[in-house]
């Protein structure tokens, strides 16, 4: 047992299984939005805006950015964890990375839910 | 004629490691690499490879072959020479101690980590621990495993993790020990693989399967071990 205290979660198992599930929820995600974008080429603001405020839209939404967030998270520390071999340097690159990614999603929150 | 080059180094004798290119005369036989080896050492003694069985079952020779792992000694040049140009150097990522020659331990001590013997605390039988026929079955592409390293060099995960990541090779075994009905260890297993580095670092790129030299799939066993893992925690 290697021992970790900066990955995602409890395991590499949850880790793992939140990048798959975050992935899939991701790609479902982004062909909505693909395929909303191309059957409403003339969309305004109202409608936009509709389809923001709508629950179960806000839902799917905030799934989407929290899964960005977790999935950034898990493939960037992995990368570090690859790559950056001094101590120091991992450390600092995943505390940017955390501060980062907690950033943008609560931030993401506002933009959602003041629309 | 065929042109070697190969990574030559002595750490006594040589600043850094460098290639150095031979001319050999194949008689345009199409000769194992190993043949080549043994043909280059009668021109220069202090050429140094390892090598035991010359027939693809010690796993001593495996080396980096025109930018390929894989065991001289059953490697036709006919399947990796081209323009007459044949290079070869160390398997990758693990320290070289002189030439062709690299230091394992590492990659052992992944080995060793994955408790690569049975464990059963059961009272032993009489005789012997028997098994069907299909029990044994699921054995199989798992204990044919000859340890020859080529799998686990050619991964960027063992790589970049050597002493964290088990590696491709490690990794079938501990599945060879997981399927094997006679053990009982199956739960301290998995417990000790169930963190990030293990056996997660592995990222399917299959590199294992596209060059060990005894047909074996890795990346198939690491599978297998993650679903165990999965059923296991939900
Ligand atoms: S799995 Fe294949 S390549 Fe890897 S050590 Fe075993 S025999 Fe060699
Ligand atoms: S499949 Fe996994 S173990 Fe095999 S080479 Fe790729 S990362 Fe390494
Ligand atoms: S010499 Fe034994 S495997 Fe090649």
């Amino acid at each position: 047992m290697v021992t970790s205290v900066t990955n995602f979660g409890r395991s590499g198992l949850s880790d793992w299984l939140v990048q798959r599930v975050s992935a899939v929820i991701l790609g479902a995600y982004a062909i909505f939005m693909v395929a909303y974008l191309l059957l409403n080429t003339q969309i305004d603001f109202g409608q936009w805006q509709a389809l923001f405020s709508n629950t179960s839209m806000r839902i799917f939404s905030l799934m989407a950015l929290l899964s960005l967030g977790a999935h950034c998270w898990i493939g960037l520390w992995s990368i570090s964890t690859d790559y950056l071999k001094h101590f120091a340097v991992r450390f600092v690159f995943q505390m940017v990375v955390g501060l980062l990614m907690f950033i943008y999603t609560i931030w993401g929150v506002q933009l959602l839910w003041g629309l | 004629m065929l042109t070697v080059s190969i990574y030559r180094y002595h750490p006594e004798l040589d600043a850094k490691p460098y290639m150095q290119d031979f001319q050999v005369d194949t008689g345009g036989k199409d000769l194992m690499v190993l043949d080549v080896l043994n043909l280059l050492k009668t021109q220069d003694r202090g050429l140094a490879y390892r090598r035991s069985c010359r027939e693809g079952v010690c796993g001593s020779d495996g080396m980096n072959i025109n930018g390929t792992n894989g065991l001289a000694c059953i490697t036709p040049l006919s399947s990796c020479v081209k323009n007459d140009k044949l290079v070869l150097r160390p398997l990758p990522a693990l320290p070289v101690i002189r030439d062709l020659v690299i230091d394992m331990d590492q990659f052992y001590k992944q080995y060793e980590k994955v408790k690569p013997f049975l464990l059963n605390n059961t009272p032993a039988p009489a005789i012997e621990r028997l098994q069907s026929p299909a029990e044994r079955e699921k054995l199989d592409g798992l204990y044919e495993c000859i340890l020859c390293a080529c799998c686990s060099t050619a991964c960027p995960s063992f790589w970049w993790n050597p002493d964290r990541f088990i590696g491709p090779a490690g990794l079938l075994q501990a599945y060879r020990f997981l399927a094997d009905s006679r053990d009982t260890a199956t739960e301290e297993r998995l417990a000790g693989l169930d963190d990030p580095f293990s056996v997660f670092r592995c990222h399917g790129i299959m590199n294992c399967v596209t060059v060990c030299p005894k047909g074996l799939n890795p990346t198939k066993a690491i599978g297998h071990i993650r679903n165990m893992l999965l059923t296991r925690a939900t």
